[in-house]
């Protein structure tokens, strides 16, 4: 068992790796998608094609490589922490990706989204105030 | 259109459903404390002999390719923001079937989260 300040410390990082991986993650799979022709129809080899044409883009693998690292910090953060408190927490990566927008691609935030990522991490910040784990793990 | 709410349909639910399955296999491992590459690999390795493991894998495989079909047919800026349901669906789930303490707080905080991701995607419109 790890002390209170220990667990908060590790669970911040791990979330810290979280939001920062899957928005890239994210990207690189939507504009990877972007080049793959909508699925024809529901019929195997159609379905079986689309996907082939998915994986044979190196931008979805960049995707899925960072996706992955998502999903190892997702798994050990899980390993103590309530499912509940991670979940609304991760939302935090809509500030980062707000900031990098607004700072680094010098795009132009609308008051609208601005004020959706303050109820963010307003939320964040209620969650946040709770016990980050209630149940019993072995 | 339809092909587009079955693959929101099939994001939302079975990814979320995916998720809590995880979480009960990482609450039956117990805390990691060592994060040396062997260890992590050997945690996986661990959580890999729990059935949830490969239920919540077959569930967020489903979530996920359909996100991939998803994003075919619609722009990320408005995927992501659609996904917003899946908070308030994995907090129910969480409460349900993981037996955690969601309190009025956490409940308020998740509230807070999907509203304001909604805002997001209306302010990149």
């Amino acid at each position: 068992m790890t002390s209170p300040q220990g667990l908060h410390l590790k669970t911040f990082t791990l979330i810290l790796i979280m939001v920062s991986v899957a928005p890239l993650g994210d990207m690189f799979l939507g504009k990877g998608m972007k080049r793959v022709p909508p699925m024809a129809s529901w019929a195997p080899a159609d379905v079986f094609h689309f996907f082939f044409r998915a994986f044979t883009s190196g931008t979805i693998w960049l995707g899925i490589g960072l996706l992955l690292t998502f999903f190892v910090a997702y798994l050990l953060v899980l390993s103590w922490a309530d499912y509940t408190y991670v979940l609304p927490a991760s939302s935090i990566s809509n500030l980062l990706i707000a900031l990098l927008a607004y700072f680094v691609l010098h795009e132009t935030i609308t008051p609208t989204r601005w004020t959706g990522v303050a109820f963010i991490c307003l939320g964040v910040f209620v969650v946040g105030r709770t016990h980050l784990r209630t149940t019993e793990h072995r | 259109m339809l092909t587009g709410f079955i693959f929101y349909f099939l994001n939302v639910v079975p990814g979320t459903g995916g998720e809590i399955c995880m979480s009960r296999t990482m609450k039956t491992i117990g805390e990691v404390t060592d994060f040396r590459p062997r260890a992590i690999i050997r945690v996986i390795g661990r959580a890999m002999s729990v059935p949830w493991f490969w239920v919540g894998i077959t569930m967020m495989a489903t979530g996920f390719f359909s996100l991939l079909g998803l994003l075919s047919v619609a722009n990320v800026s408005f995927v992501f923001p659609a996904t917003a349901l899946s908070y308030a669906v994995g907090t129910l789930g969480g409460k349900l079937f993981l037996r955690e303490r969601v309190t009025p707080q956490r409940w308020f905080g998740v509230l807070l989260v999907c509203v304001g991701v909604t805002l997001v995607f209306f302010g990149k419109q």
